[in-house]
């Protein structure tokens, strides 16, 4: 009996029949097959996605949690399904204590605003250089709201968050809270999240992580890590815009005031007095998003299928085999060199603007982000005023890194 | 590469050595344009001759090559210019870029019309004209979400 060879897949093309997944790669732009490198921006969607949201519109659908007919209990188990979803993918405890929100922006702003109202002035709220305005913007009015005080931890010029220095930010025991990023946005830096947690905590502080960026390629744990607060958006991890989730300890959301009032968060009402419902509906408002919740339960339903393991696998050899190549193209440099990076890679180059650089690729059917990335401290704090960044997604391929680094070359060539 | 012209020789010649960059320091009027969306930043100074006419105009623009090489341009074209002329020939620059319509557009700033198909970039070659106005009338450059 003939015995089939064993093929080890290298891992960088292990994952490539999943790109027919996603129809839209196949479109062209500018003449152009796409090569789509601006997945940390939005990624894109697979048609798993794409079908949940429209069956769900096609034949299940009511509003959730208030019909007593058969529609809206169908469409409220499919609602509330997802967050079991979202709390299996992030190793919650409990699914109540999965909040969803708008995405990760305002699930910042809800701890910023309720849980930053049991703060007291004199008190601190720590975050680092490297954050996005998502999670520095709340945190300065909450400031200017209240008086507590911001204090930001420095980075190393590799992009690394400087341990030592966030350990004295706390040691006089009045930091309420540590706010940072378990993957930069801009660098690709993938923080110490058990590390940060334990820092935080010996000093009596709360700790909370943005993942919006780290979800997307690796498993988290937030008991591993021993978050308090964790946030995420769908839109990043193949699902669709308007869903994001905030996870946080049952005591720390229960003992905090709703962010928003309205219905489906109440348990009593009269004209003088209202009082909440319990979590996780305390902190929904209103009807939420309930096609974009499904749209994020099939996302995650596509990332448990692939498994976490495939995706990490995929996105630290496509990373391994870009940052050489790209170290190939003339007056190039990459941005950080972090101890650990996820699928992100900002670069700069000698004599081109990230603009021009950006317009150029674009116009070959490449698509990067250029600009500050939202991140305009960090910028300042790496003495650049903008940057290119290629980021990567389990649909991103060895050809398409090939791609811009000749596209690059050739721009290179143009300027100089 | 650059199938479209936007990147003519001369837009990156003129970025990569404008001929009127200079220090701003003595300059009768001032102005500067922001881009917060891409931290594109033109000063500009203007010096006017005798008649109040535009003398010289100096820039010191940080940004992208289409802004550089515009600020450059504009620096040379205003020369010459009233205010009210100077502000126009800006004006009419920016509608090219917007929405098309040629309404007597000096025939040098065409080489900026590809940006027409680049949405996003118009700003940056209107960044320079913007702290022209600026520097003219006195008022803070508008800023703009484009580019």
């Amino acid at each position: 009996m003939d015995v089939p060879p064993v093929v080890m897949l290298d891992p960088i093309d292990s994952l490539r029949d999943r790109r027919a997944d996603f129809p839209i790669l196949g479109e062209t732009v500018h003449g152009r097959p796409l090569v789509f490198l601006d997945s940390a921006a939005s990624a894109q969607k697979p048609v798993q996605v794409i079908d949940a949201m429209g069956d769900a519109m096609r034949t299940q659908y009511a509003n959730i949690h208030r019909g007593l007919h058969w529609m809206s209990e169908r469409t409220t188990d499919a609602y509330e399904a997802v967050r079991g979803q979202v709390a299996g993918l992030i190793g919650a405890p409990a699914r109540e204590e999965v909040i969803f929100t708008r995405n990760s922006t305002e699930a910042i702003n809800l701890v910023a605003y309720s849980f930053g109202s049991l703060m007291r002035p004199g008190q601190a709220v720590v975050i680092s250089e490297m954050e996005h305005h998502a999670n520095l913007v709340p945190w300065q009015m909450l400031r200017d709201r209240t008086g507590i005080e911001l204090r930001v931890a420095p980075i190393t010029d590799d992009g690394d968050l400087e341990l030592d220095a966030l350990e004295r930010l706390l040691a006089d025991g009045k930091v309420a809270l540590v706010a940072v990023t378990h993957m930069s946005n801009v660098l690709g830096t993938v923080t110490p999240a058990r590390r940060i947690a334990d820092i935080a905590h010996a000093a009596g502080a709360r700790v909370l992580f943005d993942g919006s960026q780290f979800v997307v390629h690796r498993r988290v744990d937030v008991q591993a890590i021993d978050a308090d607060f964790y946030t995420f958006t769908g839109h990043k991890l193949y699902g669709p815009t308007g869903i994001g989730v905030l996870w946080g300890r049952r005591e720390l959301l229960d003992a905090m005031p709703p962010f928003m009032g309205g219905g489906d968060m109440i348990s009593t009402v009269t004209f003088e007095h209202s009082t909440w419902a319990g979590l996780p509906h305390k902190f929904e408002a209103g009807t939420p998003a309930i096609i974009e919740t499904i749209g994020l339960g099939a996302a995650i339903s596509y990332i448990e299928a692939i498994g976490y393991e495939a995706i990490a696998a995929h996105e630290a050899a496509l990373v391994a085999y870009a940052l050489p190549r790209l170290a190939e193209v003339p007056g190039l440099h990459v941005v950080g060199a972090p101890a650990e990076r996820g699928g992100v890679i900002s670069f700069t180059m000698d004599d081109v603007h990230p603009h021009d650089i950006a317009t150029l690729l674009d116009r070959n059917g490449i698509a990067v982000r250029a600009g500050h990335h939202c991140a305009e401290p960090l910028m300042r704090r790496l003495g650049l005023s903008a940057t290119a960044r290629a980021s990567f997604a389990l649909y991103t391929t060895r050809e398409e890194v090939d791609a811009l680094v000749s596209t690059l070359t050739q721009i290179r060539g143009f300027f100089v | 590469m650059d199938r479209d012209g936007l990147y003519q020789r001369q837009v990156i010649e003129r970025a990569r050595a404008p001929a009127h960059a200079g220090p701003l320091e003595g300059a009768t009027g001032r102005g500067e344009g922001t881009n917060p969306m891409c931290g594109d930043r033109v000063r500009i100074g203007i010096w006017f001759d005798g008649d109040g006419r535009i003398g010289t105009v100096r820039h010191q623009a940080r940004g992208c090559a289409i802004c550089l090489a515009s600020a450059d341009m504009m620096a040379e074209l205003a020369v010459g210019q009233d205010q009210g002329g100077a502000v126009t020939m800006g004006r009419s620059f920016a509608a090219l870029l917007q929405t098309g319509q040629d309404g007597g557009v000096r025939p040098e700033l065409m080489v900026f019309a590809p940006l027409r198909q680049h949405r996003s970039r118009i700003r940056c070659a209107t960044l320079a004209w913007s702290a022209l106005e600026a520097a003219l009338t006195g008022t803070p450059a508008e800023d703009s979400k484009d580019g």
